[in-house]
């Protein structure tokens, strides 16, 4: 395993199931004692990505979210990932205010959030296969996992 | 997700109590649709201050509603804005649309004033 610290959660894409996710994820970064900005911060960007991936990846059907998350050092990384439809213009999805659902008052600011909130948001992505968030946030406040 | 509705004169108010996200933010469309149905209303207030959690849907909500009441020539104000929040908010682009105001009174007190010169300005 890359990272001695790290776990895995499988969800159906189901919105009851976002506040779970992003808690889980939380509770799991606790570990590097980050201040409340920091699981705030975390929470957000976790709540993006997962939303993405139920309304966009699955549309109407209910498929598999699965996130991993490792801990390194000071570091938290969590890859978010589908088996969806994908995203066909990576750079567009990126843009603030882009949305490919505006009819459901969707304000089109994800990625932007993710990108403020996080220190490090990469995605890969091929049409008809499914897309893969991952984000990277250093936490700086305070201890370090024990390094043996 | 708590949604408390309040009416005074030509202004609701709902106070929303939990976590705001996509999940969630259908209710609270639901919710100020209901109440708007009567086109009296012309404020929307948004207290905040019992939202422990918010991400882009509730942009999106806030968005929205902002279009509704731009729409019946109406006005819209947030107010009680808590920390876990704010950041989401400053990033929208928000603030620059809507004001932000500390209190719900003052909210109320503010809104009444533009409501007045707006009217003012119609007579005319």
């Amino acid at each position: 395993m890359k990272s001695q610290s790290y776990m895995k959660l499988e969800i159906p894409s189901r919105s009851d199931n976002e506040a779970f996710a992003r808690v889980v994820v939380a509770a799991f970064a606790s570990r590097l004692d980050p201040t409340l900005d920091e699981i705030s911060d975390i929470k957000t960007a976790v709540s993006e990505a997962v939303t993405n991936a139920i309304i966009h990846a699955y549309e109407d059907r209910v498929g598999l979210i699965t996130i991993t998350a490792y801990l390194e050092q000071n570091k938290l990384t969590v890859e978010i990932k589908d088996e969806g439809i994908g995203i066909e213009d990576l750079e567009m999805a990126r843009q603030p205010l882009y949305t490919s659902k505006p009819e459901l008052d969707r304000s089109g600011m994800g990625f932007t959030i993710m990108e403020n909130f996080m220190d490090e948001v990469k995605v890969y992505s091929a049409p008809g296969k499914g897309t893969t968030v991952v984000l990277v946030k250093e936490i700086r406040s305070k201890k370090e996992l024990p390094s043996s | 997700m708590e949604i408390e509705k309040l009416i005074c004169d030509d202004c609701l108010i709902m106070r929303l109590r939990g976590e705001l996200d996509h999940h969630q933010a259908e209710q609270v469309r639901a919710a100020a649709d209901e109440a708007l149905q009567d086109k009296g209303l012309q404020r929307l207030i948004l207290n905040l201050g019992g939202l422990s959690f918010m991400d882009s849907a509730g942009i999106g909500v806030i968005l929205g509603r902002y279009k509704q009441m731009q729409q019946r020539q109406g006005q819209m104000a947030i107010c009680e804005i808590p920390r876990a929040v704010a950041k989401v908010l400053e990033i929208s682009g928000i603030p620059r649309v809507i004001p932000f105001y500390k209190s719900e009174i003052e909210a109320l007190r503010q809104t009444a004033r533009g409501a007045a010169v707006k009217r003012r300005a119609r007579q005319r």
